[in-house]
């Protein structure tokens, strides 16, 4: 009799019966009526024997196909875990209360959205089923003034404000520090200093110069925030510019102008998007922790009302809704560097002819 | 023969964090219209910072750099440098940084693109006109610097070690690439290099280098005729002249790896 070791077994063999193995380790754990108290390490081996599972998977996928592979990988893992998450909730290990599944956060989300809340006065997307009375009435003014007292909408226009706000000084004074040694020795010790502030301290500093009960205060400060990792990302850039190519443009004639234009502005835009992402990121810090201290709109608002008034599914429903805001946010800004800079799309094969 | 460029007892003195250092002392060359001047010395001899002053990139400390201006040209004649880091722009495609001289000129665009995809074909590479340099080779990356710099047609070209990146294989093929293009219509040419063959290959004439200081060593004459190409360096007079630029060289090399240990 010859002896079967796991390696002389076919990959396919393989992958079968490390499914068999997941399904018969999980349904045993049920069985017992252990999972409740031993979900976490279950949950921690399955993942192990998954990553093992994709492996196997990832060897017999012909090499074409392997983009597609990783694509499904990608978007499956996630639903596995929403998925885990709704068994655990239905199946009483988790607390529905305090963990409420994706399901019913979709129908919190779902009801936010076409719902007047006598609270916080608007829904998520402000009232526009009152589109059809108002606008005989107001016209298009009508339909903005809707749409304006949205939760959504009024956190998106401070996040946009802030970031326009803040890029463009940014970018202009991160280009002068890269460019001249004087103004960045002069100015490197200030922002050095101020940078590491964290941006929510001069909240009250902008109340006192702006009014405390308008928007203005909350833009300028994110749009501070962003201003920092902008500038700092930009003179990065421009100083990470090989020299050579300054040389190169001088000597084909570029001018001071035609210099920023065509050598400066495009050598430094990687790392200008860099400074755009982290600005992103931190502008979403910041408008939340605002709407938490002083709103009485906005997502972030929302969120912390819902938690208050202990309204959990609500307040998972923020979340979310901030969570997808910051990831349409950076996938747009993606989607504008991948234009912006064509150059830097993924190395494509050389066609062999063209060698040397 | 009319002087093409005049440069005499050029001197450069840079500041370093450990004081002043001479890159160059009193240097002197003259170039001949037409003609194609090979430097040749050491590594760190100055050479490449005798050229950026040539170019107008950063001026001598003493000493007279001149070119003098030819029929048609302005008071600035234009000079265009072939670098050895190739220098061709990331962000823009083949094609673009081809046409980047004439843009920077304000040459209309009809007439740029003309010209670009002339030089383009001129180098092999009609294929790649819209590729980015990230989807080239290094050689190819040095055809489009070649094309960039004779596609703004200037009085002179200033050569900094071109193929001193390359392979072996890729320097050949680049080397008769650049004989058969220069050839056509004999642009001045000022050639940094620290291969003595492909400086007699290349070159009418030949200045050598000393080391660190660098300065006036010898000049040879290389009376080859031409057209050349590398059957040339299979000729015993070939040999010859490589063996005794070498000797005169030989000693220079030996100091400068001395002062680097």
């Amino acid at each position: 009799m010859t002896k079967i070791t796991w390696d002389a077994l076919r990959e396919s063999q393989k992958i079968l019966l490390l499914l068999a193995l997941l399904l018969v380790w999980n349904f045993a754990f049920w069985l017992f009526g252990l999972f409740q108290s031993l979900w976490i390490g279950i949950f921690l081996v399955n993942f192990i024997i998954i990553v093992y599972l994709l492996h196997q998977v990832s060897l017999v996928v012909p090499p074409q196909r392997i983009s597609t592979f990783e694509k499904a990988v990608a978007v499956g893992f996630p639903i596995i875990l929403l998925a885990s998450w709704e068994l655990l909730v239905r199946g009483g290990v988790l607390n529905e209360d305090w963990f409420p599944p994706p399901t019913r956060i979709v129908g919190a989300i779902w009801h936010l959205t076409v719902h007047y809340d006598k609270y916080t006065k608007t829904s998520l997307l402000g009232r526009f089923w009152l589109i059809p009375s108002i606008f005989p009435l107001e016209g298009w003014e009508g339909v903005k003034r809707l749409f304006l007292e949205s939760h959504v909408i009024t956190t998106v226009i401070r996040i946009l404000a802030g970031f326009v706000l803040g890029t463009f000084p940014g970018l202009i004074l991160g280009v002068f520090m890269g460019m001249n040694r004087i103004v960045r020795t002069m100015l490197d010790p200030v922002i050095s200093a101020t940078y590491v502030v964290p941006k929510i301290t001069i909240l009250p500093l902008m109340m006192l110069i702006f009014d405390p009960f308008g928007e203005t205060y909350q833009i300028v400060t994110i749009g501070i925030g962003v201003f920092f990792l902008v500038l700092i990302n930009t003179m990065t850039g421009v100083r990470d510019i090989d020299p050579i190519f300054l040389e190169a443009g001088k000597n084909f004639g570029a001018n001071r102008l035609q210099l920023f234009r065509h050598v400066i502005i495009p050598g430094a835009l990687p790392f200008i998007f860099a400074g755009l992402r982290l600005g992103l990121g931190v502008g979403l810090v910041i408008v939340v922790a605002i709407e938490f201290l002083r709103g009485e709109k906005g997502v972030g608002y929302i969120t912390w009302y819902y938690w208050e008034i202990m309204v959990v599914k609500n307040m998972y429903a923020g979340l979310i809704v901030i969570m997808l805001l910051g990831v349409l946010t950076t996938f747009g800004l993606q989607r504008l560097e991948r234009w912006v800079i064509p150059w830097q799309r993924e190395e494509r094969e050389l066609p062999e002819a063209a060698q040397g | 023969m009319a002087l093409k460029i005049i440069a005499k007892n050029v001197t450069k003195v840079f500041p370093s964090p450990r004081g002043w250092i001479v890159a160059l002392r009193d240097f002197s060359v003259e170039v001949n219209e037409g003609e194609f001047l090979c430097i040749v010395g050491p590594s760190g001899c100055g050479k490449s910072t005798f050229l950026r002053i040539l170019a107008g990139l950063v001026p001598p400390t003493s000493g007279d750099v001149r070119i003098i201006p030819g029929a048609r040209s302005e008071a600035k004649p234009i000079n265009n440098i072939i670098f050895q880091e190739y220098a061709i722009f990331p962000w823009k495609t083949v094609h673009d940084n081809v046409a980047f001289g004439l843009q920077m000129r304000g040459i209309s665009k009809n007439e740029r693109d003309q010209v670009a995809l002339e030089w383009i074909g001129r180098v092999g590479l009609s294929k790649f006109a819209s590729s980015y340099p990230h989807q080239l080779s290094g050689g190819m990356k040095q055809r489009v610097s070649i094309a960039r710099a004779f596609a703004n047609d200037p009085e002179v070209l200033l050569m900094d070690e071109p193929l001193g990146a390359l392979d072996a294989q890729t320097r050949a093929v680049l080397q008769e690439e650049l004989i058969r293009i220069w050839e056509e219509d004999k642009k001045t040419v000022v050639y940094i290099t620290h291969g003595i063959e492909e400086a007699v290959l290349l070159g009418d004439r030949i200045s050598l280098m000393t080391a660190h200081p660098g300065t006036n060593k010898a000049f040879f004459d290389v009376n080859f005729p031409r057209p050349r190409d590398i059957a040339l360096t299979r000729t015993p007079q070939f040999g010859e002249l490589c063996h005794s630029i070498w000797e005169s060289l030989e000693a220079e090399v030996k100091q400068a790896m001395e002062k680097q240990v």
